[in-house]
């Protein structure tokens, strides 16, 4: 396998209920009553694959959908309920052979053992291409739901609370490098089936939790499957320099992520990651029309169908594939590594994303006419690491 | 047999794992993590219309002597997740996972199990174990939390919580009108408190009602703690008894604790786990077992077994040699950790005693001892036998069906599916295509 895609414009798309819109339930086209089925989930992400887009990501969260961050609401005129993106991942997975799958994971109230096999699984699963976005949760309903401690408070809570999600990645890769590539041995001679020198306890103790390991899962194809988090602000950046492969974040303008481009690397040089650059991608809300006139009434519609415009975390671009692709060149020189765009509606914009945009894009020389790599690391330009425990020089070490 | 109805005969396959009934040296062996694996054997259980799938759960891998052990196939797939990616790859199988009450809250497993069953289009089962070792929670937040007394007291509490999470929805709550703009029938769909000894947990649970309303609970202890649980709580249990006599004698007693609970007997459907060896004959069958069972009782397992009830370092005894003349040590177990089946020889100097009088006796050896002592295969013959036996077993009450485990991974379910099933079929003791779609409806169990 070849390191390919370095430098080359990477697209993602994250996946949410109808829409990141919520009024986008209530759209021509959309599939409301069918959000809890595999069947709708299995059409997006092959849509999604037929763009020859990088990977999904599945939203998540350990509470009911709410227009308040902090509790739940009363309405019912939104889309309310979901299902684990884990088990949504792996759904898909057999059903799709190159797409990466990024399903968020709450790292607050979950354990890392847990995490760990299960992310390592998908990557079984879906034969390398697997990967997590961690997130923290400073939600106190989700701190009710499991009843074990209260929302931390005070200056350091945040902070704290991203000290802990490093924490968890820090448990999740060692697990992931506890066994060694080549630990199978099947030694019919000692009738040994692993070599057990090549599995290694991972000794983690910390603040919040210690893991003894090794894990119970053999070692990913990936060997480390992507880590992905978002970030808005300094101690969500700390945690993509220490911790992360792939950093969602949210610019205004290609000035802007210039800057978070910059900081983040002197954050990675700070925390000794130099040489292991996460690579930014910039989220962006899209209303997408042939023509930009139809995308602003469009998404006119959706703000008055929903009572209020909606305000989004991340940029919202409304205009047509081809203003996007203007926008996608001009702001991915400030070293970005690609865009995760959030469809407003589905599978409208979707479908403009995957079909009129990649079209325009390919049309510009800017973006992949076929899948060039097995793995997400390998479209991703990423080598497959040896695992930290493997003996220097040993068989079995970066062979990708 | 005189007017008692012919009862359908139920099986379930055993993904195999990590043990020694799996013969990992075999040239047919494949590989026990790759999803192919994984996929074959789950379109062979669906082929020959099994009511599930079954994975077991180990959160630590097993130690011997302070050192991983490494005689047995060692590594395993998260089991949500699996389970997730084979209901892409099945229709209508069943899909049941080993999930432990103690290293787990009841708000995330309930909703892996919501999720499973949407996924899997109501196909979702949940086999309720319990662990409390300090070993195994050394892989967890927590640790070695919970006193081994209070391990029921939390697998109950557990339970009851995840069911009551469950059906905060009734199934009536998305409407998705976009008409009116109601995607909700009402607010507040989801809303829990619970408080217990145990958890102390408020809010809204967040996946709407899936197919099976609840996942189909598996109990698999044997205790008396255990058949009560399950008595009490259980659509299914997962037994060990061999015999037709242990099996009626474990079956007449788990189905009479039924009524205690205002449940009928059919509401709990009992099925050990079974091996099988088949071959043309029943003399090739018996040949080709101990075959089987010399793969699986190597000279080396055979010590590491001897260490297990021991309870210390034998490795300068002789497999092929006579027994050691010194005596188990007493007290907890530390020679193996993380094995559950040291439990089973609760006096370990009197089990000594016993198979040191059995090898003396007819003059065996460690290695043939241990492959007499333990787990010698349930059915073994040609395929006419097997069938006619697993029937016998069912219409005797000394089961509802069996729980396949079979010694070669992936292929060793397909000769079972082959040649076994369409005889059971032809005596209408064993469905030909599934009437349902559920694994509710496979069991034939009532709808909660």
């Amino acid at each position: 396998m070849t390191v390919s895609g370095a430098g080359r414009l990477h697209l993602a798309v994250a996946l949410d209920g109808a829409g990141w819109h919520p009024a986008a339930w209530r759209e021509p086209g959309a599939r409301p009553a069918e959000l809890l089925t595999a069947g709708y989930w299995a059409d997006l992400v092959t849509e999604a694959e037929r763009g020859l887009l990088d990977f999904v990501t599945v939203e998540d969260a350990l509470s009911l959908q709410s227009a308040s961050r902090h509790q739940a609401d009363a309405r019912t005129d939104r889309v309310r309920g979901r299902l684990d993106a884990v088990l949504t991942a792996a759904r898909i997975a057999p059903l799709t052979s190159h797409i990466g799958l990024i399903p968020t994971v709450t790292v607050t109230h979950t354990e890392p053992f847990h995490i760990s096999t299960a992310i390592a699984t998908l990557d079984w699963v879906s034969s390398g291409r697997a990967g997590v976005r961690v997130k923290a949760s400073a939600r106190q309903d989700e701190f009710r739901h499991f009843g074990r401690r209260t929302l931390p408070a005070g200056p350091q809570a945040a902070s704290d609370l991203f000290a802990e999600a490093a924490d968890y990645v820090e448990v999740v890769r060692r697990l992931w490098d506890s066994w060694e590539d080549d630990a199978e041995i099947r030694d019919a001679a000692t009738g040994r089936f692993i070599d057990r020198d090549k599995l290694h306890y991972i000794g983690f103790s910390g603040r919040w939790f210690s893991v003894k390991g090794p894990s119970i899962t053999p070692r990913p194809p990936q060997g480390q499957p992507i880590v992905a988090a978002l970030a808005h602000r300094d101690v969500a950046y700390q945690l993509l320099a220490s911790s992360a492969d792939v950093g969602f974040i949210t610019p205004g303008d290609a000035a802007s992520a210039a800057a978070v481009v910059a900081e983040l690397a002197s954050l990675q040089e700070a925390a000794g990651r130099a040489d292991d650059p996460v690579q930014l991608f910039a989220d962006l809300l899209v209303f997408l029309d042939d023509k930009a006139a139809a995308a602003e009434r469009r998404r006119a519609r959706l703000d008055d169908q929903a009572g209020s415009p909606y305000q989004s975390d991340a940029q919202t671009f409304t205009g047509t594939p081809a203003e996007l692709a203007d926008l996608i060149l001009q702001w991915q020189s400030a070293g970005l590594t690609g865009f995760r765009l959030r469809p407003a509606a589905i599978p409208h914009d979707l479908t403009q994303i995957t079909r009129a945009l990649v079209a325009e894009l390919q049309r510009r020389g800017a973006f992949r006419r076929e899948y060039e790599a097995p793995t997400l690391r390998g479209m991703l330009g990423m080598r497959r690491p040896a695992s930290r425990y493997a003996a220097v020089g040993a068989p079995g070490e970066a062979s990708a | 047999m005189t007017g008692k109805p012919v009862k359908q005969v139920h099986l379930a396959a055993h993904f195999p794992g990590v043990n020694n009934t799996t013969v990992w040296s075999d040239p047919r062996a494949g590989s026990h993590i790759e999803f192919s694996s994984f996929a074959h054997f789950a379109r062979t259980a669906e082929r020959a219309k099994f009511d599930f799938l079954f994975l077991a759960e180990g959160l630590r891998l097993r130690e011997q002597n302070g050192q991983i052990y490494d005689l047995d196939v060692v590594g395993r797939p998260d089991t949500f997740t699996i389970l997730a990616a084979l209901a892409a790859v099945t229709d209508r199988l069943g899909l049941a996972g080993t999930i432990n009450s103690t290293f787990n809250e009841p708000y995330e497993v309930a909703r892996q199990f919501a999720t499973l069953d949407h996924l899997s289009a109501g196909r979702a089962a949940w086999n309720v174990v319990t662990s409390w070792d300090a070993f195994t929670g050394e892989n967890f937040r927590r640790g070695g939390f919970l006193p081994q007394e209070a391990r029921y007291e939390r697998a109950r509490a557990f339970l009851a919580t995840v069911l009551e999470l469950v059906d905060t929805w009734h199934g009536d709550e998305v409407i998705a009108d976009a008409a009116s703009s109601r995607f909700l029938s009402r607010a507040g769909a989801g809303k829990f408190a619970h408080t217990d000894n145990h958890f102390d947990i408020a809010g809204q649970f967040d996946v709407p009602r899936s197919p099976q309303g609840r996942p189909v609970i598996f109990q698999a202890g044997d205790s008396d703690e255990g058949r009560e649980f399950a008595a009490a709580a259980a659509d299914a249990i997962f037994s060990r008894h061999a015999t037709l006599e242990a099996g009626q004698a474990f079956y007449a007693d788990v189905k009479g604790r039924l009524a205690a609970y205002g449940r009928s007997p059919g509401q709990l459907k009992i099925l050990p786990a079974a091996t099988f060896v088949l071959a043309p004959t029943d003399e090739q069958a018996r040949e080709l077992a101990h075959e089987v069972r010399l793969q699986q009782v190597s000279g080396a397992t055979a010590i590491a077994f001897l260490e297990q009830v021991w309870n210390r370092d034998l490795s300068a005894c002789d497999p092929d040699g006579p027994l050691p003349d010194v005596d188990p040590e007493p007290g907890e177990n530390i020679t193996a950790r993380g094995r559950a089946s040291v439990r089973m020889y609760r006096d370990p100097i009197a089990t000594a005693r016993e198979w040191r009088d059995r090898a003396q006796a007819k003059n065996l050896s460690v290695r043939e001892l241990i492959i007499e002592v333990t787990g010698r295969q349930s059915f073994i013959g040609s395929p006419a036998t097997v069938a006619a036996t697993i029937n016998e077993f069912v219409q005797a009450d000394a089961s509802d069906g069996f729980i396949l485990v079979p010694h070669i991974t992936p292929g060793g379910l397909d000769e079972f599916a082959d040649t076994v099933v369409p005889l059971l079929q032809e005596r209408g003791v064993y469905r030909t295509e599934y009437h349902g779609t559920t694994l509710r409806e496979h069991l034939g169990l009532e709808a909660p």
